[in-house]
């Protein structure tokens, strides 16, 4: 075993443990400084394995330096010191522990040079993560928590079958780069894309992550979709399927966001949507989609944390998280206001902010590649974006009609924690240099060149313009009076329209049906093996005789024969 | 001098104390013999276990008479392992014992429990250690009796009829061996194992030799409770005191496995097997037991009778191991006859600390356990996680092999179904820590303390061997190992 390294996740793990002896100011010191003190840590590791365990006959890397894992790991203690300044006043215990262990195994992923170490903190993210949810304490929280766990653990499963076949076919449980080309790293891939929110278990993200305490989902939208990204990058990098996975992540977001009233369930849906963008960046696999993809992470991890802290303040304050319940806060939250704001503009990647000079990236590489439907596609949907998080959320809860509440801007450590992250948005957008130096590969990308600024802001005035004109379809309560000119629109809207309530009902009808044959599967499951079946009562001597008699004589006659 | 006698000071330093117990009626003091007489054991196995994987099998003819007519004992590094674990699992749960014991079963039967004890033990360990089909039919007596007697001694009155259906059902497995075992006999004219190996061969091809093998696998298959012949087994555990059931579950099913692989690699040759289908009856059998009994102990409101199910799936991963007839299948299947000891011997202990304080097991009396016993409950959860085979947790070890033993013979269907049923097993233990951490505390478990520090100390030694095992995993493996290369090197 040679150390020359502590290593950095650990540290968050055992910190969390030890957080529930300390009160008050010793607490919250706590909470700051372990996310500050892995980091000062990680950026020790030197490249390559500093941490080596002997284990079952191979060795495991818990602690390695890579280029990918410390822009990662950065982001992600970035990430849980500004969650744990904005989850400080929590009162009871439980969610922060959950919340920095939850970290803590995330930035170990990063860390981690072989498939082992990532699959025991994977796992422990999964647990960590449902008890995240769980520890917003309402019995809708316990169940969805229940059915995020299962998600995962399934995705641990498979993940753990890949491992162990990729095991048998290489010999070497080092992560480096592989192909979707056997059965062993199918399920590694598929087991890393059911984090990633890939279809078809993409719900289980919407589902679960509303249902969180008004801190709660800041830390899970930064982490486990992340996680997934990461490895992909590393294991992944130019698998072409990956670019459907992604194209389909991005609409499915869309679509599903913009028929979305609770506000929190919309950021959740554009989280699968970005995380698509991310994927679809992988998937294309050249040096500038990498760096894009990766930077995006980065970028995207501080706007949606900075969107749902904005949330969350709302929720906190208002204990409302419908959109058609908000409306008018702007009046007595300013400040909430202006940082949900600048995360939305950040996600709809508008310049000068961190949104546009890490996703133009990836769009640019799909264009380099000539990859023309993705272009198209990638573009279509940063409108897309712009319709369904950058305005939709902030227009429904701080302006449109008033709801007449007036609640204040929440305590000082939530709004100091908004504004580090949105001073972070804007200054990566205005200075990208210092993040395009931590990406895995040299940057030749300009972002702030004439056509790109240009191209972007007719986009989203474009968008903009669409959002307010289809506003009384977004209300899905008023009708629509059209001039002549806007025939050929309103034709375009009836289609808009029709794919949408049809994709719905068609969508609910699909998941009545499943909720109910999960349920007659379980009664029959019952029936067979329920405390009154033939399985699990207790037999009367004499016909258990009967049955052992049967089993020798089945035995004896396969011998035979 | 002495050390040449170790195999026999095995199995006689218990059978001896047995009826030193059973004439003093002073339950400290037949106490006291038991916990001497298993520390002795645990340390016979250890030094016979060090001497073998270093100088290879020992063979210990009893009464000097050469081997194919006298009774050989023969410890090779399979046989120690086995050793090891029956005497130290035994050793720890007699540390347990008092408290629990005192509680569960009738003051003037204590010493006779002992006395039980101490038969099972030298039974258990006898039919490891010899290496006559015929003294170990002996041996799987001794056990037996005296486990249907620990049996009936539990509280309720249905411990007597679960003792009387394992009597009736554990006396057919035993003549189904003992048939087996004669016609082998009228064949080869020989019961020592290894000799019955090299004559068998020859008949292999005969009808009764044919008839032999399927009476020894079903017979020992009932002793294992090997699903569809489990039925004794769920009641037999969930009846008797629970220290009787920690002891069942770590070692007599292990002994039991112990005597399958002895039989299908020693003495019918392992994977030589002429055109039999053993392995594909083991394969489906293992599977079912994995899935089925899961999903039993799923739907239990008992939690001892969930853990009992919780065995038969358990076995079944055993059963699965050897249908492989690989040596990473058997390698899986031995570690995981020690790992399994670990996690039984730690739930079901935990559960004696449970009906200690709160008078019953039942899964609805548990709730809020997790705050008023942290210490008892806290052992739950990790010997749960190691039954789900959560990693660093030695079950996290079993089903790493278990998995690539199957992926080596390019069954993934058969490793996926592996972690499935993990999950299976996942659930029926998040029931029990779902009532105990996250349900209100009724009004009476409000009263309830933490277990005596003297019940904490031996779960907790045995939760802790399932992370120290679990992280440290080279010396059980190497074990392991060595006993697999054995069997299919003598089978082979």
């Amino acid at each position: 075993m040679t150390v020359s390294s502590v290593p950095p996740g650990l540290i968050l793990i055992v910190g969390a443990l030890l957080l529930p002896l300390t009160v008050g100011a010793v607490r919250s010191a706590v909470l700051l400084a372990l996310p500050l003190i892995a980091l000062a840590v990680l950026w020790q590791v030197p490249d390559g394995p500093a941490l080596t365990i002997a284990f079952l006959g191979t060795e495991l890397v818990p602690v390695q330096g890579t280029t990918l894992g410390r822009l990662f790991g950065t982001v992600f203690l970035i990430m849980a010191f500004a969650g744990g300044l904005f989850a400080m006043g929590q009162k009871r215990n439980t969610e922060l522990v959950a919340a920095y262990v939850y970290a803590g195994s995330a930035v170990s992923v990063t860390q981690a040079g072989d498939l082992l170490t990532i699959l025991v903190f994977w796992e422990v993210m999964a647990v960590a993560s449902g008890l995240v949810i769980w520890s917003a304490g309402t019995k809708a929280a316990y169940r969805a928590a229940m059915r995020y766990m299962m998600v995962h653990l399934l995705g641990g499963v498979l993940l753990m079958a890949g491992i162990a076949g990729y095991v048998v076919e290489t010999g070497s449980l080092a992560f480096v780069a592989m192909q979707p080309e056997s059965v062993a790293t199918w399920l590694i891939l598929i087991g890393f894309l059911v984090n990633a929110g890939a279809p078809p278990l993409s719900s289980w993200l919407p589902d679960a992550y509303p249902e969180t305490s008004y801190s709660g989902m800041v830390f899970l939208s930064a982490f486990t979709t992340k996680t997934a990204v990461y490895v992909l990058l590393v294991g992944f990098a130019g698998s072409q399927v990956l670019i459907y996975f992604g194209l389909y992540m991005i609409f499915y977001g869309i679509i599903y966001a913009l028929l979305e009233n609770d506000m929190r369930r919309i950021l959740a849906y554009s989280i699968i949507n970005q995380v698509g963008f991310m994927v679809v960046g992988i998937g294309i696999g050249t040096e500038m989609a990498l760096n894009g993809a990766a930077s995006h992470a980065f970028a995207h991890i501080i706007y949606k944390a900075l969107l749902l802290m904005s949330a969350g303040s709302v929720l906190h304050m208002t204990g409302k998280r419908k959109c058609t319940d908000l409306g008018g806060l702007f009046q007595s939250m300013p400040l909430t206001a202006t940082f949900g704001i600048i995360g939305a503009l950040s996600i709809s990647a508008f310049p000068l902010t961190s949104g546009f000079i890490s996703k133009s990236m990836i769009s640019q590489a799909a264009f380099d590649e000539h990859l023309a439907f993705a272009w198209f596609l990638l573009t279509a949907a940063s409108a897309g974006v712009f319709l369904h998080a950058g305005i939709k959320f902030p227009w429904f809860v701080f302006f449109q009609k008033d709801s007449g509440l007036r609640p204040p801007d929440p305590p000082g450590h939530m709004r100091l924690a908004m504004l580090f992250f949105a001073v972070l948005c804007i200054g990566l957008g205005v200075f990208p240099g210092p993040l395009y130096k931590l990406l895995p590969f040299a940057v030749e990308f300009v972002p702030y060149t004439v056509p790109h600024v240009v191209n972007m802001l007719q986009l989203l005035l474009f968008s903009g313009l669409a959002f307010f004109l289809l506003l009384p379809l977004m209300k899905r309560t008023l009708t629509i009076s059209l001039d002549t000119d806007w025939v050929y629109r309103r034709l375009g809207q009836r289609i808009a329209e029709a794919v949408l309530t049809q994709g719905g009902a068609l969508y609910l009808g699909f998941r009545q049906a499943a909720v109910r044959r999960v349920g007659q599967a379980i009664g029959l499951v019952f029936r067979v093996t329920g405390p009154e079946s033939v399985f699990a009562r207790t037999w009367h001597t004499g016909n258990a005789i009967m049955a052992v008699t049967a089993v020798l004589a089945v035995v004896l006659a396969l011998f035979f024969f | 001098m002495i050390v040449g006698q170790l195999p026999i000071l095995q199995v006689i330093v218990p059978l001896l104390a047995a009826p030193i117990c059973a004439i003093l009626p002073f339950r400290r003091l037949t106490w006291l013999i038991a916990l001497a007489a298993s520390l002795l054991a645990l340390a016979i196995a250890l030094t016979l276990l060090d001497q073998v994987l270093s100088d290879g099998p020992i063979s210990y003819l009893l009464g000097d008479w050469a081997a194919p007519w006298g009774i050989e004992y023969r410890v090779d590094p399979l046989a120690a392992f086995l050793l090891v674990i029956v005497s130290a699992l035994g050793s720890v749960i007699m540390l347990f014992a008092p408290t629990s014991v005192a509680r569960e079963i009738a003051d003037d039967r204590i010493f006779l429990f002992h006395a039980m004890y101490l038969l099972n033990l030298a039974g258990l360990l006898g039919m490891v250690v010899t290496g006559d089909v015929f003294n170990l039919f002996v041996f799987l007596e001794i056990s037996s009796l005296s486990s249907y007697v620990m049996i009936s001694l539990g509280q309720s009155r249905r411990a007597l009829t679960a003792a009387f259906q394992y009597l009736i059902m554990g006396t057919v497995g035993a003549t189904f061996y003992v048939i087996g075992v004669g016609m082998m006999y009228m064949m080869t004219g020989t019961l020592n194992m290894a000799d019955l190996g090299t004559r068998l061969p020859a008949v292999a091809e005969t009808r009764t030799i044919i008839a032999a093998m399927a009476f020894v696998v079903v017979g020992i298959g009932l002793k294992l409770a090997m699903v569809p012949l489990h039925f004794w087994l769920p009641n037999a555990y969930a009846y008797a005191p629970t220290v009787v059931s920690a002891f069942l579950a770590a070692t007599a099913t292990k002994v039991a496995v112990y005597v399958l692989l002895r039989l299908v690699f020693t003495v019918f040759g392992g994977p030589a097997m002429v055109g039999l289908p053993v392995d594909q009856v083991l394969l489906v059998l293992g599977i079912v037991a994995m899935f089925g009994a899961s999903a039993v102990a799923i739907f239990q409101t008992d939690a001892k009778r969930l853990l009992a199910y919780s065995s038969l799936a358990q076995i079944g991963y055993m059963v699965l191991g050897i249908s492989f007839l690989t040596a990473t299948g058997l390698t899986a299947t031995i570690i995981h006859l020690f790992n399994h000891a670990l996690m039984k011997g730690a739930l079901f202990l935990v559960l004696g600390c449970v009906f200690l304080r709160v008078g019953s097991v039942q899964i609805s009396q548990m709730a809020g356990l997790g705050r008023r016993m942290p210490w008892t409950m806290a052992a739950f959860v990790v010997g749960g996680l190691s039954l789900i085979g959560v990693p660093l947790t030695v079950g996290f070890v079993s089903k790493w092999y278990l998995i690539q033993a199957a992926l080596e013979k390019g069954w993934w269907l058969v490793a996926v179904l592996i972690l499935l049923s993990s999950l299976l097993a996942m659930i029926y233990v998040w029931r029990i820590i779902e009532v105990a951490y996250f349900r209100a505390p009724g009004d009476d478990v409000l009263q309830i303390r933490e277990a005596p520090v003297m019940m904490l100390i031996p779960v907790w030694i045995l939760a802790a061997g399932n992370v120290y095992f679990g992280i440290n995993a080279q010396q059980t493996i190497g074990a392991a190992q060595s006993a697999a290369a054995v069997l299919l090197g003598s089978g082979g």
